[in-house]
């Protein structure tokens, strides 16, 4: 089971939110190098999913594992200090702090920022632009990409993208897609992404969630061709 | 831009209302004008020392400190004893005092950090829980100095003083103790240190940050439960210096704590929840309205409560016009 080629591995986690019981057995294996993508209706339990792996929903059961250590129990600044980016979803930056700042908050050493700057405004040039703007002062597509490149200023292991393209412009949207593929190239992506276009471009692999539960995974490109499969668990194609 | 004007605006047209109101009725004695703001700028500065911690603990933890008042209390009754502990007077006068605001200072943040360590930290998912026990807290502490002081208040007496508690200068004919303006220029160094924390420093950012959302910093790699620890104890320590430098002049009693506490709020909710520089010119406002009020009211009142209720009156004042406080988000 423990496989060398995989970032992560889940295991059949279950995660109560206060009484709720909103994952009931959740299994995602994220192979070193690919962009995962989870699927499903609204409120299936995909944010909750990343959440649980960041350690901020902590699951009850199951196991969680990156590169052959366990994040179960853990906090959750230990888990992003092992190397586990986060962009959550709805953009949700630091308005009140300039965009340098919004980066230099996740340095773990003195030069993080620095170092990866080249990469990062070669990814996302506006950012540099505005390097001394209030977050909140940017528009709803620059502050999506302050969110994941926030999430590159620390070499990470694995990043956790949370629905990236949710109400962005079309033109956005593919600038985006573009930056999500090259930084792909360096780091392993489980991607939550409801346009399921984006995600069919961008995944190799995805993973169903449906009610709490993980119930079809497979490579994209076959899921892609199985309009039975997508019509009964994402209602769209 | 057109909101924070109109901010500014408002802040103008109600200090300069209070000046002219207070010059008005003095009557051209501009000795009197002149105690006023002073007193004024003094209760501006120690209101802050109270109002800061308040207000960042507020913003970061969402607790609102009912104990904050507490630790302004603690810092005036150690640093009053220290001065006259009969084993210290050997130590020069103008030495014994900074010794004693550093002891009042430390241990005020000491037990901040007992309290947020053992008591806050278990209810951080119940808010209520936690306003209750600081208010419980609050009450405790009163009792403690009750019973290790007594129930009378200590005056400081200046003939026993230190240099600058002796010292006076004058303006207009009249005679000022320059002792109240060293407390209002350590209230504004406070203002502007504490300011380039938040400003310029990674744990500033960190503050600031964390003020927005706090799960989401921790969920970037940051021990925010070390950070509320630590602003939750300087928080605390600031409060007891306010109440440790406040100790020569209003000496230390068991109704001081209110006293500073209830302005304190009155400000932090005026300037805007979570605005440093709301409570930063909130203080000041406040300060210079009691100032002014507790002058007219003691001379032509002859009431002293008029002085107690106006940070509150000048609250709503300030929410009625501005619903999100001075420098408030619209959104809270
Ligand atoms: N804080 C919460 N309290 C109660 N229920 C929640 C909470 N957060 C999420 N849920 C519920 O959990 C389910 C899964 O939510 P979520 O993981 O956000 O779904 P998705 O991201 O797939 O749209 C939903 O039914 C949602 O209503
Ligand atoms: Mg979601």
């Amino acid at each position: 089971m423990a496989d060398a080629n995989n970032v992560l591995e889940v295991q059949e986690i279950h995660t109560f939110i206060g009484q709720f019981h909103i994952l009931e057995g959740v299994t995602v294996t994220v192979s070193r190098g690919s962009i995962t993508v989870l699927l499903g209706r609204n409120g299936a339990g995909k944010t909750t999913t990343l959440k649980s792996i960041m350690g901020l929903t902590p699951p009850s059961q199951g196991s969680i594992v990156l590169e052959g250590q366990s994040l179960m129990g853990r906090r959750s600044f230990t888990i992003a200090q092992m190397g586990v980016g986060y962009v959550p979803e709805h953009r949700a930056i630091f308005r009140d702090l300039t965009v340098r700042e919004n980066l230099a908050i996740v340095q773990r050493k003195r030069d993080d920022l620095e170092r990866r700057a080249d990469f990062i405004f070669g990814l996302f040039p506006d950012l540099k632009r505005f390097y001394n703007l209030p977050g909140g002062n940017l528009s709803g597509g620059q502050q999506q990409m302050l969110a994941v490149a926030r999430a590159l200023v620390p070499e990470n292991r694995l990043l956790l993208i949370d629905e990236p393209s949710e109400g962005l412009a079309p033109v956005i949207i593919e600038s985006l897609i573009e930056a999500i593929r090259r930084l792909s190239a360096q780091t392993t992506v489980l991607l939550v992404e409801q346009n399921f276009r984006v995600a069919s471009i961008l995944a190799d692999r995805y993973v169903i969630i449906d009610d709490g539960r993980s119930v079809v995974s497979g490579q994209m490109q076959d899921l892609v061709q199985d309009e039975a499969l997508v019509q009964r668990y994402l209602g769209v194609a | 831009m057109q909101r924070t004007r109109g901010t500014y605006m408002l802040i103008l047209t109600l200090t300069a209302g209070l000046l002219v109101f207070s010059f008005v009725t003095s009557a051209g004695d501009l000795g009197s004008f002149g105690t006023t703001l002073l007193s004024g700028l003094f209760l501006g500065a120690l209101y802050f020392l109270v109002a800061s911690g308040l207000s960042i603990i507020f913003g970061l933890m969402d607790i609102l400190n009912f104990a904050q008042g507490a630790y302004f209390m603690i810092g005036a009754y150690v640093t009053y004893s220290l001065f006259h502990m009969d084993a210290l007077k050997g130590i020069d006068v103008n030495l014994r005092f900074p010794l004693g605001v550093l002891a009042g200072t430390i241990i005020g943040g000491l037990l901040g950090a007992v309290l947020e360590r053992g008591l806050l930290r278990p209810l951080y998912a119940r808010p209520i829980f936690q306003l209750v026990l600081t208010f419980g807290v609050a009450i405790v502490f009163g009792e403690a100095l009750k019973a290790i002081w007594g129930t009378e208040g200590y005056g400081w007496s200046t003939v026993t003083s230190f240099g600058i508690h002796q010292s006076q200068f004058e303006i207009f004919g009249r005679q000022f103790g320059s002792y109240r303006l060293f407390v209002v220029a350590v209230g504004v160094a406070l203002i502007v240190l504490i300011g380039l924390l938040l400003q310029r420093t990674r744990i500033g950012i960190i503050i600031r940050a964390g003020v927005e959302d706090s799960e989401m910093v921790e969920a970037l790699g940051i021990n925010v439960r070390a950070v509320f620890t630590m602003v939750f104890t300087l928080g605390c320590a600031v409060a007891a210096f306010g109440g440790a430098i406040a100790a020569p002049f209003l000496g230390a009693n068991l109704g001081m704590g209110n006293a500073f506490l209830l302005p304190a709020i009155a400000v932090v909710v005026l300037g805007g929840l979570g605005s440093y520089m709301g409570t930063a010119v909130g203080s000041f406002m406040v300060g210079l309205a009691v100032a002014v009020v507790a002058r007219f009211a003691s001379e032509f009142l002859n009431q002293t409560v008029w002085a107690s209720i106006t940070p509150m009156l000048l609250l709503i004042l300030i929410l009625l016009l501005r619903p999100s406080g001075l420098f408030g988000k619209e959104s809270r």
